[in-house]
């Protein structure tokens, strides 16, 4: 058994009632959808990008706590960037979810609030979604991202 | 007091719920470190261990091919599953055995009417009509019939209480309907249709109805010769029986109008290099090794279920349903999605601030299992402007208690996330 509070810490409830950069953003030079066509959750990606600086990003959609809290989350940890160290996040993230040993926790910052989706094998892709896209985005690709 | 006596006095006595709930072995368990509550009923039923015991005996003492064997085993076979078959009849009220098919599940029974009567019967300008409360799988088989023939597909709508608006039923059913399919009661809301008006209506102009019975079966008695609709699908594992059977009725001078589904053995009478003769009906619709064992099992569900009686399933879990929508009703920020007059044990329902799926884990944690998602009704979602609902499904063996673990848990999910 889990306790339900290493899932719905209070960092996730906090982003999710109160979303960081929520809403469209109008300077974008990228913009992507993600689905989750398990769940219906669905998200768009609003990233602006200055040579290989993420300038600003965004996001806006609908979807469970865990999609909304990490999309947030992610943002946050974004912003201002170079996409190399996004790129490196976005692996190192992906470790944090799917990777049971080897884990230095302070080394997520923030970020560290999601590990707790470990234990739910079905939520984990909930809470990947905003980065598969931002992963799409920054391989240049155009097509909206599924989970499936 | 004579037997026949004693028997009509069971009827009507108050289900002893704590007795049926011993028939099913899997509600004896804990999940994470709770007492089980299955309300997940909708999307696949618990089985008795009649049923369970059905199948193991089968495999134990009987199991061979049917239909084509000289040997005793084969002859077992046989009888068991085509007595499986009778019991389907009486069940649904068929006028014979050979408007019985057995099929995979709902599913193939709708992909097998497009198919066969749909694709030889259908041509350009024909229309369908079908429902925005429809399962997918009484959605993309008309679909996909539509690009075949050139047909066009339409939908009546549903008001806000998820009730099909049955004036604009009316505007849509014309001479170019040629079939109408629609849900008898919905998976997503709960609500029982009108189907006898709408059968009487789509006959006046020629129409075929379909009627998609997956939820129905398992909580109200069905009557095909009273509704006298064309075609019903049902689901075996939504009645306590296995997954992988399921029924088609269809009247008997339709299934024989209508070419195969499916080649291959079983299906013939005589095959030449040249030629093939179809065998009679049902098995014309049933190529290949069936599901045996799956069928002798649905035997087994109908017998478990006329035992207790659907009546008095019924009139349970019509009082079960009240009790939940009351008990939910209270709990502040909760909406019900789904309030029909007429409406089977179904509580989808949607808590302000709180996403479906986040509702789901947190009553998985205590134990309880319920469906978070679209219900494979991605049009009543968007109906109601919603992207999900969370669905409590209740099925005979559910009690209050459960229905009160339910709400404590609901408000738990509201501590969580206030
Ligand atoms: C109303 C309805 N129709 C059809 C189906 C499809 O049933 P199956 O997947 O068993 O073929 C379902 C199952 O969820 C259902 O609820």
């Amino acid at each position: 058994m889990f306790d339900l509070q290493d899932l719905y810490q209070e960092v996730i409830v906090d982003h999710n009632r109160s979303p960081r950069n929520f809403g469209k953003l109008e300077t974008a030079n990228h913009v992507l959808e993600g689905f989750n066509p398990l769940c219906g959750d669905r998200l768009t990606l609003y990233v602006e990008t200055d040579g290989d600086i993420i300038r600003n990003i965004s996001f806006d959609g609908s979807g469970c706590a865990i999609s909304v809290a990490s999309a947030s989350l992610m943002t946050e940890a974004l912003k201002g960037k170079h996409m190399d160290e996004a790129r490196r996040l976005f692996n190192e993230f992906h470790d944090l979810l799917t990777k049971d040993n080897d884990i230095d926790l302070d080394t997520y910052g923030k970020l560290a609030a999601l590990a707790g989706v470990r234990a739910y094998p079905s939520r984990v892709k909930c809470a990947t979604l905003c980065w598969h896209t931002l992963n799409a985005v920054l391989q240049g690709e155009q097509t909206p991202v599924s989970t499936e | 007091m004579n037997e026949s006596v004693a028997a009509e006095n069971l009827k009507t006595m108050p289900l002893d719920i704590e007795q049926i709930r011993r028939d099913f072995p899997i509600l004896h368990q804990q999940v994470n470190g709770k007492p089980l509550v299955y309300l997940d009923n909708a999307a696949t039923a618990q089985k008795p261990h009649q049923v369970i015991e059905t199948v193991a005996a089968y495999y134990r003492l009987d199991n061979a091919n049917v239909h084509r064997g000289v040997h005793t085993l084969s002859q077992r076979a046989t009888d068991a599953y085509e007595g499986a078959r009778e019991k389907v009849k009486t069940f649904l009220n068929a006028a014979s055995e050979q408007e019985i098919v057995f099929v995979r599940g709902a599913t193939e029974g709708i992909n097998l009417v497009a198919q066969s009567f749909g694709r030889e019967s259908l041509q350009a300008g024909d229309e369908i009509l079908i429902t925005e409360m429809e399962h997918h799988s009484n959605i993309v088989p008309w679909q996909m019939l539509c690009e075949q023939t050139g047909a066009t597909l339409k939908y009546v709508s549903i008001n806000d209480a998820g009730e099909l608006n049955l004036e604009e039923f009316d505007r849509l059913l014309t001479d170019k309907t040629r079939i109408v399919a629609l849900v008898h009661i919905s998976n997503a809301l709960g609500t029982i249709n009108p189907v006898e008006a709408i059968i009487r209506k789509a006959h006046a102009v020629g129409a075929r109805v379909l009627l998609d019975g997956a939820q129905a079966a398992p909580h109200i008695a069905v009557d095909v010769q009273a509704l006298d609709c064309d075609f019903y699908v049902l689901s075996g594992h939504k009645l306590f029986a296995p997954t992988g059977i399921g029924v088609l009725y269809g009247k008997q001078s339709l299934l024989e109008s209508m070419p195969p589904y499916q080649g291959g053995g079983d299906m013939i009478k005589m095959v030449s290099m040249k030629k093939t003769l179809y065998n009679d009906l049902p098995y014309k619709f049933e190529a290949g090794t069936p599901h045996i064992s799956g069928a002798i099992g649905l035997g087994a569900a109908i017998d478990y279920l006329n035992n207790i009686g659907l009546d008095r399933i019924q009139q349970y879990e019509h009082e079960l349903l009240e009790y939940g929508s009351r008990v939910l009703a209270g709990i502040d920020d909760l909406t019900i999605k789904g309030t029909a007059a007429k409406k089977t044990s179904i509580l989808s329902f949607v808590l302000k601030g709180i996403h479906p799926h986040d509702i789901g884990t947190i009553l998985d944690n205590e134990g309880i299992a319920i469906r978070a998602g679209h219900h494979c009704a991605m049009p009543i979602m968007e109906r109601f402007g919603l992207p999900a609902t969370a669905r409590a499904s209740l099925a005979f063996y559910n009690t209050r208690e459960e229905i009160d673990r339910l709400a404590a848990a609901i408000i738990k999910c509201r501590e969580i996330f206030n």
